[in-house]
Order: structure tokens, then C-alpha cells, then sequence
């Protein structure tokens, strides 16, 4: 039987409001890929020797890195807070015929957060 | 894309008091490529898309192909594009859309048969393929004598809300993965899939795992959402997925365990 295909555009994702912020969801994960890739170059100068970890640094300092980890740290806390945001739906507990509020899921996702962040800053400047 | 004859109700209804529709118009016969026909429809206050489209078809052109049935949001037969939003069209308020313009389109997705009718065969086809009824193992059935399965409400809690899937299809065609790959198993089928998966009474979930959890299944979605979004009885078949990608998941580490030995 003849039929018609309505073709996709490949700016699908430009039409609807909920497609262009999931794409850039998606996208987010490179922010967070190449984060890990500079801790792994981080953890590799301070191997090497002290100077290329002091020269490291320094480089850390310019007005150029910190624009770019402004840049990373939106992207990454974009990524944190949707997959936050969404976890209820993959944590479906229940007590009982009750299910627990999606709330209450995503706000002790946030305590734990919070919590991890304070230990390590413990560690970096209280320890 | 052509227009075609604007046609205009002469029965005593002012224009003010009337609404555009612009309706895909497609005729396999006739046409290479589809066409939008406009309509004017009286508007009335509790009048819904597809109360305008039936006037359409019993007053200006009779023409007009299109599917429904029970109009109240049970039967699941009326999903069209309403001004580009998967919608039941028996529950979509022309009041609703203040434009003065609604465009109407056959559910995005699927192929197109005629006008806003599309071809559902694959729908149904990966439907059968998930097994969406209670398994039982080869000796696990119960004798008549030895009465009816029990389940408690807790038990049916787990799952009951995905029970409530009609199968209209708007999920398939909110989901931007379908649209681009139509071999994605895709929302409704694994959100019933999972119904029975989560049903105490069963015990198929190995057989519908091929499905599930293959090439086409859980893995191809990217939690896009907009199924849960449009699905007009809450069904929530983008948690539905989710959930049977932590399950499955599981088995993978169970199998490292448990060093893939068969239970």
C-alpha cells in the first residue's frame, strides 16, 4: 500500500523547547568528559615533578583558564542538576502501597550532594 | 505547500464566530506529496478538535478520512498533531488554542495512509513482540483446583499505573528516537513490557529480556521524556524504561557474580 513518509528535519531538536534542552543535556557530557581528561593531565604533571605542577599552576591562574572553567563549571553543574532532576523517575521506591514523593527523592539526591561537596572542601582546606 | 478552497459554513454563523482549521490533506491515489486544506468551524466554548473535524466531515467535506471512536479519552484511536503537539483530539478544547488557527496533522512518525489516517502496523507488531500478557514458566501454571493467583495491593501498586497504556501512540510520536530510527521497540511497548515484568503473577521477563533489553529496545533511549509528557493517562513510560534499564543493568552484574552460571 502507498504511503508517505513525512521526513525528519535534522533541526528537529531547534523546534520544540523540551528537544533543544535535552540536546544540550546530551552535549553537556563533554564538559564533563574533558573535565576528567584535565584531572588525568592534573594528576600527571603533579607525578612528573614539582616544577611542571608549579608551572601548571600558574597556567591555572590566567584569566583565559578560569573564563574556560566559569564556561565548564555551568555546563557540568547543567549536567548535575537535569540528572538530579530526573532520577526520581529511575528511583521508584514504595512503602507499602505508597510510593515515596518524587520530591523527597530528588531533595535527599541534593542533601548527599551537598554533603560529598562539604567533605571535600573539608579535605582541601580545613584538614 | 498549496492551499486548497477555503470553505466557509453559511448557515447563519458570523466568521468571528467561527475557527481555521488547516488540515493535512493526503490522497495516495492523487497526490505525490501532501497538501493543507482549510475549514472554517463554528467555534463553540465546549467544542473539542475532534468535534470540529467530525462538522468537517458531516457538513463541509466528506472527503475527510480520519480515525475515532469513543471521544472521551479511553479508546485511544483519535491522536493527531495539533498545532505540532501529539494530542487525543476528543480532549483538546478548541478554546484552548487562542490563535484563530489550528493545524492539524496525522501523528508524526508513522507512515500515512490517508488524510490524518496512519499505518499502525508496526506499533502493533512491536506490541506482540514484548508479550504484553501473563507468562508462566512450563510447570509453573497452576491447576483450576488449586484457585487463583494472589496478589496483594502493595504487589499491584508496583505496577498498576503503567496498566493504564490505550495505545493511542502519542508517545511514539513525541519520541525523537523513533522518528529517527523506527526499529526503537519504543515507549508504550516497554512501558507494557514492564507492566508485566513488575506483576507478581508473572514470570516471562527472560523471555521478553530478547526484546527489551536488545539492539532496538531500552538501550537506544536517551531519556528525552516528551513520552511521559504527552501520554494523556500518566502512564510515564519514560520512567518505565529507565527502570527496566536498572534492571537490567542488575542482571549484568549479577552475571559477573555469579560468573554467568544459570540460576
Amino acid at each position: 500500500m502507498k504511503t508517505y513518509q513525512i521526513p525528519v528535519s535534522n533541526t528537529w531538536w531547534l523546534k520544540k523547547k523540551s528537544y533543544f534542552f535535552f540536546v544540550i543535556r546530551e552535549m553537556t557530557s563533554l564538559f564533563v568528559a574533558g573535565y576528567c581528561l584535565f584531572l588525568l593531565v592534573f594528576i600527571s604533571k603533579a607525578a612528573e615533578s614539582q616544577q611542571a605542577y608549579t608551572e601548571l599552576l600558574v597556567s591555572l591562574k590566567s584569566p583565559v583558564s578560569i573564563l574556560l572553567h566559569l564556561i565548564f563549571l555551568a555546563f557540568i553543574l547543567y549536567h548535575a542538576i537535569t540528572w538530579f532532576n530526573l532520577t526520581p523517575k529511575i528511583m521508584v521506591l514504595h512503602i507499602g502501597e505508597e510510593k515515596i514523593p518524587d520530591g523527597l527523592i530528588a531533595v535527599s539526591i541534593y542533601i548527599g550532594w551537598l554533603a560529598v561537596s562539604l567533605i571535600i572542601l573539608w579535605i582541601i582546606f580545613g584538614g | 505547500m498549496a492551499s486548497g478552497r477555503t470553505y466557509i459554513w453559511k448557515r447563519g454563523i458570523s466568521v468571528s464566530e467561527s475557527i481555521e482549521l488547516e488540515i493535512f490533506r493526503y490522497c495516495p491515489e492523487k497526490d505525490a506529496e501532501p497538501l493543507f486544506k482549510s475549514y472554517q468551524v463554528p467555534f463553540r466554548e465546549d467544542w473539542v478538535v475532534l468535534d470540529a473535524i467530525n462538522y468537517i466531515k458531516d457538513e463541509l467535506d466528506g472527503t475527510l478520512s480520519y480515525r475515532w471512536s469513543c471521544r472521551m479519552g479511553v479508546c485511544g484511536s483519535c491522536g493527531m498533531m495539533v498545532n505540532g503537539e501529539p494530542k487525543l483530539t476528543c480532549s483538546a478544547f478548541l478554546r484552548d488554542y487562542s490563535s484563530g488557527k489550528i493545524r492539524v496533522e496525522p501523528l508524526q512518525g508513522f507512515p500515512v495512509l490517508r488524510d490524518l489516517v496512519f499505518q499502525m502496523d508496526d506499533f502493533i507488531n512491536k506490541l506482540t513482540e514484548v508479550k504484553p500478557y501473563i507468562l508462566r514458566n512450563e510447570n509453573g501454571e497452576k491447576q483450576v483446583e488449586e484457585g487463583e493467583y494472589l496478589q496483594s495491593p502493595a504487589q499491584l501498586a508496583k505496577y498498576k499505573q503503567y496498566t493504564l497504556c490505550i495505545n493511542c501512540m502519542l508517545c511514539y510520536s513525541a519520541c525523537p528516537i523513533y522518528a529517527l530510527d523506527s526499529e526503537f521497540v519504543g515507549p508504550a511497548a516497554i512501558a507494557l513490557a514492564q507492566r508485566y515484568n513488575m506483576d507478581s503473577r508473572d514470570q516471562g521477563r527472560k523471555q521478553r529480556q530478547e526484546v527489551i533489553a536488545g539492539h532496538e529496545g531500552i538501550w537506544q533511549c536517551t531519556f528525552v521524556g516528551e513520552c511521559s509528557v504527552v501520554c494523556p493517562k500518566n502512564v510515564d513510560p519514560a520512567a518505565a524504561i529507565q527502570r527496566a534499564k536498572v534492571s537490567s543493568t542488575m542482571d549484568f552484574f549479577k552475571g559477573i557474580i555469579t560468573l554467568g552460571s544459570k540460576e
